[in-house]
């Protein structure tokens, strides 16, 4: 069965484990210690963002490790894009840190 | 606020860094302490609505800065900086990697590189951010997935408002 993003993103429990596997490849159980929740339960929102190809499965030895599907989820440049938009918004946060503080000096 | 003030953002990804440019409004002292010391930089390193948390700071060659990033929700993302090299108001280089809430770092880091000039009473800060491997230039970038956790949280608020006409 195909389901879509939307599906896969409406659970918090899925939007935490793609943010852990944005970071790095990780196996199930490696996940799991992430959660205060069965390791069924992961498998299951591991399975349903499988089915919504927003996460690829790999073998590593005995270890089976998953990782975010980064084409799926979004163009790289619109990641880097949010990225840069990041950065705006801490630079603009900066520069009302110093005008606050050259105002407090004089 | 409007302002002429430079902002540059490019991404080499064959060199996997990412180069950033700003210039503020600011004398060059007050801009280095606002990157070198916590109690500035916890008041606008995280992106709003994210908290920045520093449990210790020694800004010295060697030294480290151990911080979170705190979502709304009281979520912590812990990281540490080592500094590598300082050049005082001028330089300083360090080697930022995650880490859990008991300092253990996370094996691939990133290495950032900030040079400050002034002239005219502006100061431009240039960030070199090199990531070791491709893989984390896309997925690591430092608030990366804060910035795609929000995004994920607006368009799920977006859906949740959408669905309810």
């Amino acid at each position: 069965m195909r389901r879509d993003i939307f599906q896969a993103i409406a659970d918090p429990t899925r939007r935490a484990i793609i943010a852990l596997i944005a970071l790095q490849a990780m196996t199930p159980n490696a996940i799991a210690d992430n959660f205060n929740t069965t390791r069924q339960s992961v498998s299951k929102h591991l399975r349903i963002l499988t089915e919504c190809e927003l996460v690829k499965q790999e073998q590593q030895g005995r270890e089976i490790y998953y990782s975010l599907e980064i084409d799926k989820m979004k163009e790289i440049d619109q990641w880097l894009e949010q990225y840069r938009k990041i950065w705006e918004t801490r630079f603009n946060q900066l520069d009302n840190v110093l005008s606050t503080i050259k105002k407090q000096k004089k | 606020m409007t302002n002429n003030l430079l902002f540059d953002f490019t991404v080499d990804k064959t060199k996997k860094t990412v180069y950033i440019t700003r210039e503020f409004d600011a004398e060059l002292s007050l801009v280095w302490d606002a990157f070198t010391k916590q109690e500035l930089l916890d008041q606008w390193l995280a992106p709003k609505p994210m908290t920045c948390k520093t449990k210790y700071q020694d800004f010295k060659v060697g030294g480290k800065r151990f911080y979170a990033m705190v979502s709304p929700e009281g979520q912590e993302r812990w990281a540490i900086q080592e500094y590598t090299s300082i050049t005082p108001k001028t330089n300083f280089k360090m080697y930022n990697a995650f880490a859990d809430k008991d300092e253990n770092p996370e094996l691939h880091g990133s290495e950032w590189d900030h040079t400050f000039s002034e002239e005219n009473g502006t100061t431009k800060v240039s960030i070199s951010i090199y990531n070791e491997s491709l893989e984390r230039l896309e997925r690591i970038l430092d608030g990366f997935t804060q910035g795609m956790k929000m995004a994920l949280s607006n368009l799920e608020n977006l859906l949740t408002t959408l669905s309810k006409k």
